[in-house]
């Protein structure tokens, strides 16, 4: 064990009695370095998870809404996403950074295809599984096709498409801390420096414990969202 | 774009390298699912049986979901130390919840009134599990395997950074392979996953019962 310097390190030697002989969970530390390393990194997190799945839903939506009306086009693009959820994460990155460098841009890349096939996936499932009998009695209402899809399929497949982007957020999540092998961002950062200083339990629990929480909270959130946007169908949430 | 024509070029010289961490990489995965797929099988098509534990099913994969991959290596390392247990404890608990949850929703979805209809010509309960609910269940308990032998193949890559060998070993030291040997060996562990999926897929279309359409059916809700 050695000391090494820095403010986000561990410092060996120093610090409380726990830090030295590295304890499981250093209360102390996570007091001390809040604010400089497990704050920041939650943020950055978040902002990774919440360009990533915004861009992702967009793109999905976008796709369901083309395969909804050009039926042909709907095997395509679910083998692409489907080719895309495949490719290890770490490998992902590292193809991209030839291509977009080590940047937050070859992150969201990659983190908008692993939602690609979640999100898309169900918002078809989700439009198309509206009944037959529901869409003749809108078109018996005078209803356009817009206005069938605004007022009838979507609110319909709610419920669908919030079950997606649970799954879709939780997992970007935890494949975001996988970015930091990349990008010194989030809270996969110091999970990796605590791995190359000797494994200091402290920071690994106290990131990897913050990764989980915020993706259970992300999940709950949503959970009440449903909620909130399908009161006739309470059962369901 | 030339970085891809030298990774392409460190593929063919050193083919035997590849090979050998392919053989390490596959190793890991096969050990992880196998423990996974003893592990989770039994309780996830016993639970599904019962109409049991819905909770407790999606439970465990929203848990299995948020739990970080790297969080698990992490804390295998600290637990276990370096090496080849290490990695496999992980992979199996990224392993469990997709194998489980498969397996519970394959056998609660198998339309009640043919389990009924088996009841009532005196099969017993181990007869309608087996001969009934489990082939019909199937091709969604497939997925599941299908999806978390994906999972561990991606995650086993990440499990070089503790010292579990493997594919990674390459991806994450660019100091002795080079970024060429980077992007060869990420563009060899991507065509890996991707056969793995793909040979797994064939493997549930083959199994599938009756009309394709009817299975599929079922599997979606």
């Amino acid at each position: 064990v050695t000391a090494a310097p820095g403010p986000v390190i561990p410092q060996f030697g120093e610090g409380s009695s726990c830090e030295t002989s590295n304890g499981w969970f250093c209360t102390d530390w996570v007091r001390v370095h809040w604010g400089d390393t497990l704050q920041p990194a939650l943020i950055q997190h978040i902002e990774l998870t919440l360009i990533a799945v915004g861009c992702g839903f967009a793109i999905s939506l976008a796709l369901a809404l083309i395969a909804l009306r050009f039926r042909p086009l709907d095997a395509p693009f679910g083998a692409l996403s489907d080719l895309l959820y495949t490719i290890p994460s770490l490998a992902f990155f590292q193809l991209l950074v030839p291509l977009t460098g080590l940047t937050v841009t070859t992150v969201e890349i990659a983190l908008i295809s692993y939602t690609l096939l979640i999100l898309y996936r169900n918002m078809i499932e989700g439009l198309r599984g509206v009944s037959a009998d529901v869409l003749e009695a809108a078109r018996g209402m005078g209803l356009t096709r817009t206005q069938t899809l605004l007022r009838v399929q979507l609110p319909l497949a709610v419920p669908t498409i919030v079950a997606a982007l649970r799954i879709a957020t939780v997992s970007t999540i935890s494949i975001a801390t996988v970015a930091a092998l990349v990008l010194p961002r989030g809270l996969g950062h110091p999970i990796f420096i605590a791995l190359e200083q000797d494994l200091f339990k402290t920071e690994i629990l106290a990131a990897g414990g913050l990764a989980v929480a915020l993706a259970l909270c992300a999940d709950a959130l949503l959970a009440l969202t449903q909620r909130a946007l399908t009161p006739w169908n309470r059962r369901l949430a | 774009v030339n970085t891809f024509v030298d990774a392409f070029r460190f593929i063919a010289e050193n083919l035997g390298l590849l090979l050998s961490k392919t053989g390490e990489h596959l190793m890991l995965s096969a050990v992880a699912l196998g423990i996974a797929v003893v592990l989770a099988l039994p309780l996830g098509l016993w639970l599904g049986h019962r109409h049991r534990g819905l909770f407790f099913a999606t439970g465990v994969s929203t848990l299995g979901r948020a739990l970080p991959s790297v969080v698990l290596i992490a804390l295998g390392l600290t637990i276990f130390g370096f090496g080849f247990w290490n990695t496999s404890a992980a992979l199996v608990v990224l392993a469990v919840p997709p194998i489980l949850t498969n397996a519970y929703l394959a056998i609660d979805t198998v339309d009640r009134d043919v389990v009924e209809a088996a009841r009532g010509m005196g099969m017993s309960d181990r007869q309608v599990l087996r001969d009934v609910e489990l082939p019909l269940g199937l091709p969604l308990v497939i997925a599941g395997v299908r999806i978390a032998a994906v999972f561990v193949i991606a995650t086993a890559t990440i499990a070089a950074v503790a010292g579990g060998g493997g594919l990674g070993e390459i991806i994450v030291n660019q100091a002795s392979y080079g970024l060429a040997g980077v992007v060869g060996a990420s563009l060899w562990v991507s065509g890996l996953a991707l056969l793995a999926g793909f040979g797994l897929e064939l493997l549930r279309r083959a199994l599938m019962y009756g009309p394709r359409d009817a299975t599929e059916r079922v599997g979606s809700q």
